[in-house]
């Protein structure tokens, strides 16, 4: 029973140390901030980011990095929204989700068989990947926003409430995250995952074979990131070109800023999950606090995404300072 | 052995150094030619200026990518400081010669800035290269839309105009390009700091024991793309005559210029390859939409063909599985 009680690492501490202490500040600069409402919406939010950056953990923990996250989740939307055009009516709709999910899984085939059989490296593979899926999808659609609609149980997944208090997307982010966990730490597989991160040779000398491993996380990754893209369409109730493309780097941001070593072989998602929630806390705060409104009143008339960029570059500096540094080279 | 013999070694030696840069400027000679006899006006300089001027700008994003790449690191802000030199070029590279020099000035030092804040926070912050460029990118994003809320601005005419005419059928925008490769890289690459960037890609902690400076290594590769970069920047004011801050355009550059490098032959790992590569590699990647304009191939499928091209790129990379002997040697 090696990992028998859940370790909390420092970074994951810290991580949700800066949550409590957003909230706080969150709470002083507006009053409807620490309402249950307001905050199961943000919960809401970071759902959809908790989910594309399940897959994306699981892929960064062997050594890898998926960068094909945007048009998977483009894949995972389109495909979703779709179904019933591509399979027919009869099955289309209530196969939308699976369908979106397994194109998306399908992506992560491919970039799986490349990374471990084609020993391609996965940065330009995945990247590659990215591109095809983007031609496949502009192709797909003709290049204009696709007319489907989303379907009532991909609407009422992404916005509905089955439990009360818990939206739906939240209930699908635990479901996945309890699921992540399980497999991370009691299963064979989870210690794979690890072990590849440390060191893909030694994996391969004790027996194991870690193509197939690799291949399997990577198709994991693109299901999860799909599923995001299933989600997200769900809520906006239609797909749309480039809905992927704001995700690519708070999906990284967040796993990293949990305290996953971004070269592999160490993290928890417990970290994750606090990266995910800081994350989305972060964007959130910063349309609350209204920094622009400051400097207006200056006579500097600022775009708001000014101060989210700038704010969530340094944040990202600043902690991985904390707690992120590498040793120094003796 | 006789000195000639040696000579003759010395010279395969360089050539194989040089292999993945020659394949990619071959790729490219033979697209490029059957780009131009498709032409129904053959390869007049209108043409080939055009062509310059779009590959260049791509090309000199992906020189910037390729310095940091070589000391085994990378550059996700390449992108981003290309289109904040962009948006700064729109807003001080006006008005009389003198103002207009000095704005130059200002926005190659912008990117040296940008470029040695990078290094700093690799080298003594000691972050993953990965972590930090990415998040001076949101930072330089951030920094160039409050420069260009609103796309616009304005550059020096005459100066715009003489980076990108033609020349006695010399592209402005292709003696920029041999300029940087003369000029900076290969003192650069024959420097200690150059051999120094090669050996920490290499392998740093044999570098390291070797007393590589290795810190200035890194410092001087950071900042060199940052240089790179806002040459690339201020190019693009020249051609559009304004600046725009939008994420998507910074995004792009950044992704093509690690596609160009690999193309261009240069190792993602670090140690091997060189910018001149990355040059034809980006040249590459730009042809290929041009082509398919050619052959009458509908626009929209242009990332899928670039996204087939960069994966078969890759690809090729992997015939030397064929040449493993021992299977271990697959594996990290």
């Amino acid at each position: 029973m090696l990992r028998s009680l859940p370790k909390i690492d420092v970074a994951t501490l810290i991580a949700f140390g800066c949550i409590v202490l957003l909230l706080l500040l969150g709470g002083v600069a507006k009053p409807g901030f620490l309402s249950v409402d307001y905050l199961g919406q943000q919960l809401q939010v970071a759902a959809f980011l908790g989910v594309i950056a399940t897959g994306e953990m699981i892929v960064i923990l062997m050594g890898q990095i998926d960068l094909s996250i945007p048009w998977t989740i483009g894949i995972g939307g389109m495909m979703a929204t779709g179904a019933s055009g591509i399979l027919g009516t009869a099955l289309g709709v209530p196969l939308a989700v699976p369908f979106g999910i397994l194109c998306g899984a399908l992506i992560g085939v491919v970039n799986g068989w490349g990374v471990a059989y084609l020993r391609a490296p996965s940065m330009i593979f995945t990247l590659g990947m990215n591109a095809v899926a983007q031609g496949l999808m502009v192709y797909h659609t003709g290049g204009f926003a696709p007319q489907d609609r989303a379907t009532s149980l991909m609407i009422e997944l992404a916005s509905g409430q089955w439990i009360p208090g818990f939206s739906n997307p939240l209930l699908v982010w635990i479901a996945l995250g309890a699921l992540t966990v399980y497999i991370l730490t009691r299963t064979v597989f989870g210690r794979q995952i690890y072990a590849i991160g440390n060191r893909e040779r030694a994996v391969f000398l004790s027996g194991v074979d870690s193509r197939r491993v690799t291949l399997i996380a990577f198709a994991f990754s693109g299901a999860c990131a799909a599923a995001g893209g299933v989600l997200l369409a769900g809520w906006a109730n239609r797909s749309y070109q480039a809905m992927g493309d704001p995700y690519l780097l708070p999906t990284i941001a967040a796993i990293v800023l949990g305290g996953t070593n971004v070269l592999g072989g160490r993290g928890t998602y417990l970290g994750t999950v606090a990266g995910v929630i800081l994350i989305t806390l972060l964007q959130s705060i910063l349309s609350v606090l209204q920094p622009q409104d400051y400097f207006a009143s200056m006579g500097i008339k600022l775009p708001a995404d000014v101060f989210r960029q700038v704010v969530f570059g340094l944040v990202i500096i600043v902690m991985m300072m904390l707690y992120g540094r590498e040793k120094a080279m003796r | 052995m006789t000195v000639g013999g040696a000579r003759d070694r010395n010279w395969r030696y360089r050539l194989a150094a040089q292999r993945g840069a020659l394949a990619a400027a071959a790729i490219f000679a033979i697209m490029f030619a059957v780009y131009g006899a498709a032409q129904p006006t053959g390869l007049s300089s209108d043409v080939v200026n055009t062509a310059a001027n779009k590959g260049a700008l791509l090309a000199l994003v992906a020189m910037a990518q390729t310095v940091p790449v070589l000391t085994g690191g990378l550059d996700l802000s390449v992108g981003m400081i290309f289109m904040l030199t962009n948006c700064l070029a729109s807003v001080i590279v006006t008005g009389s010669p003198v103002m207009t020099i000095l704005g130059i000035a200002g926005v190659l030092a912008a990117g040296l800035a940008c470029g040695l804040v990078n290094g700093l926070i690799v080298v003594y912050g000691r972050l993953q290269p990965l972590i930090a460029t990415l998040a001076t990118s949101a930072i330089y994003f951030g920094i160039a839309l409050a420069l260009r809320p609103q796309p616009g601005g304005d550059v020096n005419g005459d100066f715009a105009d003489l980076m990108t005419r033609s020349t006695y059928g010399v592209p402005s925008s292709v003696v920029l390009i041999v300029a940087a490769v003369v000029l900076i890289w290969m003192p650069y690459r024959n420097s200690t700091l150059g051999r120094a960037a090669y050996a920490v890609g290499s392998s740093e902690q044999a570098a390291y024991m070797s007393g590589v400076p290795i810190a200035r290594a890194k410092l001087c590769a950071y900042t060199l793309a940052g240089l790179f970069a806002a040459v690339g920047g201020l190019l693009l004011t020249c051609l559009t005559y304004s600046g725009e801050a939008r994420a998507a355009l910074g995004g792009d550059y950044t992704l093509n210029s690690i596609a160009a490098l690999v193309i261009g032959g240069t190792s993602l790992f670090g140690g091997s390859g060189g910018v001149v590569g990355s040059v034809f590699g980006a040249f590459v990647m730009r042809t290929v939409g041009d082509l398919l304009v050619v052959f009458n191939i509908n626009p929209v499928l242009q990332p899928l063909f670039v996204g087939v091209v960069l994966l078969f790129a890759v690809s090729l990379g992997s015939l030397r599985l064929l040449r493993v002997r021992n299977k271990l040697d697959l594996y990290r």
